[in-house]
């Protein structure tokens, strides 16, 4: 199913992301996946390599989990791949059934796990939207045409909407409507304001967007985002909250409230939230209830 | 080595908004500049367009040097709209920082050729892609100022204006949207998407030579 589909039919659409192991034994995430996301989310993103910490593949896993019944969104970055390789991957993609992309620059090699590698960045997150929308018309990058039926799908993208330069954030967002983004999943917001304020220069583009939210799992980890995740900027009476009762943090439950005060206050602004749990996956269907969705 | 190539004329004739002054660069020997077509191409673009100035130096990516070789100009230089640069990608955004509140724009694309690169001093850096983006990026060049080599805008790593690989380096991004900002030119990035031809033209040329 098409993610585009559902924003189309008006409803309020909810995804979650997961990440694959650093390992092929994926049963432990399907388990997960099956307790804590089956029926309760639209579909589930898949990370590609992640942080750039070399993992299982992001199609595979997409794969897999389509086969459990499942609708995914394989995320495809510029960081490993050159022109050939991307193109080739959105392809195996529509053969594997696949119908959500999301697409990003990728962070850069030097973050992850294997620093030594060659950063690729042939093309960056406007030029891949671009190149998946010639997939679409029957030909590739270069102009040649393709074999039989083109594929199609719903092209995705990402916006920092607290981004401390968030009219560079615009620019780039009304480069990647023109690209072809169809739907936007945001970074994650702690500042309802801010991303109110987005909302009300961003709706001109008439492109669904989905707020991202992060749970929260302590004071340390709200402060290491501030200091080294771009776009992201936990407020000090969030951090205050988080420090207060260690115990109701620890078991996830002022993580779990913090962030569905934000859905309940972002909500009426935007047109799905998108939940990253990075390992709180078990947390999600609290989340929700909380949240009233 | 390095070839300056012409951007072909309309490209060049697209660039010419108001008055503008012509600086061409015959600095030093590793460049390979078309002097003979250069000359050609503006004489023609003078009958068309208001040229204030034609001037040629030389070494005009030495900051110093460029201060004293374009003192007895700055009256004019300040009464153009556009400055068009004719020379290496360095050249020009010497330039553009130097003339900061002026468009600053370069009629070439530089390539690479083996051999030594030349005396450019080391505070800018030309990528020598081929396919010179200085002209949409108020003379920041984003294949050098950006880690990721990104050339259709920021990506999102950047934080407090500081980039995700090194937090001692500005965000190229950043630099070229506050320059477009003050220009008011923020609306040429809104050109169709760019993409990069890694092909170069002397691809061809034998590598054992």
């Amino acid at each position: 199913m098409k993610l585009t589909r559902l924003f189309e039919r008006g409803e309020f659409v909810i995804t979650a992301e997961v990440g694959p192991p650093k390992g092929f034994h994926i049963n432990h995430l399907v388990d997960e996946i099956n307790t804590y996301l089956k029926g309760r989310v639209s579909a589930v993103n898949v990370t590609d390599n992640q942080s750039s910490v070399m993992r299982l593949g992001s199609l595979a896993t997409c794969k897999v989990l389509q086969d459990q019944g499942l609708t995914t969104i394989f995320q495809l970055t510029c960081r490993d791949r050159n022109r050939i390789a991307l193109q080739s991957d959105v392809l195996s993609a529509a053969l594997l059934g696949i119908e959500n992309l999301l697409l990003l620059t990728g962070d850069h090699t030097t973050l992850g796990d294997n620093p030594q590698a060659k950063p690729v960045f042939d093309l960056d997150s406007v030029s891949l939207l671009h190149m998946v929308r010639k997939l679409e018309q029957g030909e590739d990058l270069a102009g040649n045409p393709l074999e039989g039926e083109p594929p199609s799908f719903a092209k995705g993208a990402v916006v920092s909407p607290c981004s401390d330069s968030v009219d560079a954030q615009l620019i780039k967002m009304e480069q990647k409507v023109k690209a072809g983004a169809e739907y936007f999943q945001t970074q994650a917001v702690y500042e309802p304001e801010k991303f109110i304020k987005f909302m009300e220069k961003a709706k001109q583009f008439g492109v669904p967007v989905m707020l991202g939210i992060v749970i929260p799992k302590s004071a340390g980890m709200a402060k290491f985002m501030n200091e080294n995740v771009a776009g992201i900027t936990v407020p000090a009476h969030m951090i205050e909250e988080l420090k207060k009762n260690k115990e109701k943090t620890k078991a996830g439950i002022t993580g779990v409230e913090i962030s569905a005060r934000i859905i309940k206050e972002c909500k009426d602004y935007c047109q799905g939230v998108h939940i990253m749990a990075l390992g709180w996956e078990s947390k999600i269907p609290d989340l929700l209830d909380l949240a009233c969705l | 080595m390095l070839i300056t190539q012409l951007k072909s004329k309309e490209a060049i004739a697209d660039l010419i908004k108001g008055k503008t002054f012509i600086i061409n660069c015959h600095g030093c020997k590793e460049v390979y500049f078309p002097e003979y077509e250069a000359d050609k191409i503006q004489k023609e673009l003078s009958a068309d367009g208001d040229i204030i100035e034609n001037i040629t130096r030389d070494y005009i990516c030495s900051t110093d040097n460029l201060h004293v070789q374009l003192k007895k100009f700055m009256d004019k230089i300040q009464e153009a709209d556009t400055i068009l640069v004719f020379s290496c990608g360095v050249g020009v955004q010497t330039l553009a920082r130097f003339l900061e509140d002026k468009r600053v724009y370069s009629g070439c694309d530089t390539y690479p050729l083996p051999g030594i690169q030349g005396v450019t001093p080391m505070e800018f850096d030309c990528g020598h892609c081929g396919e010179c983006y200085l002209n949409y990026t108020g003379g920041i060049c984003p294949i050098t100022a950006c880690s990721k080599s990104l050339v259709n805008g920021q990506c999102g790593g950047s934080k407090k204006g500081k980039c995700e690989v090194d937090k001692d380096m500005e965000c190229g991004w950043e630099r070229i949207y506050r320059k477009l900002e003050k220009l008011k030119k923020l609306n040429t990035l809104n050109y169709p998407v760019k993409i990069r031809n890694y092909q170069l033209p002397f691809d061809e040329l034998p590598k054992d030579v």
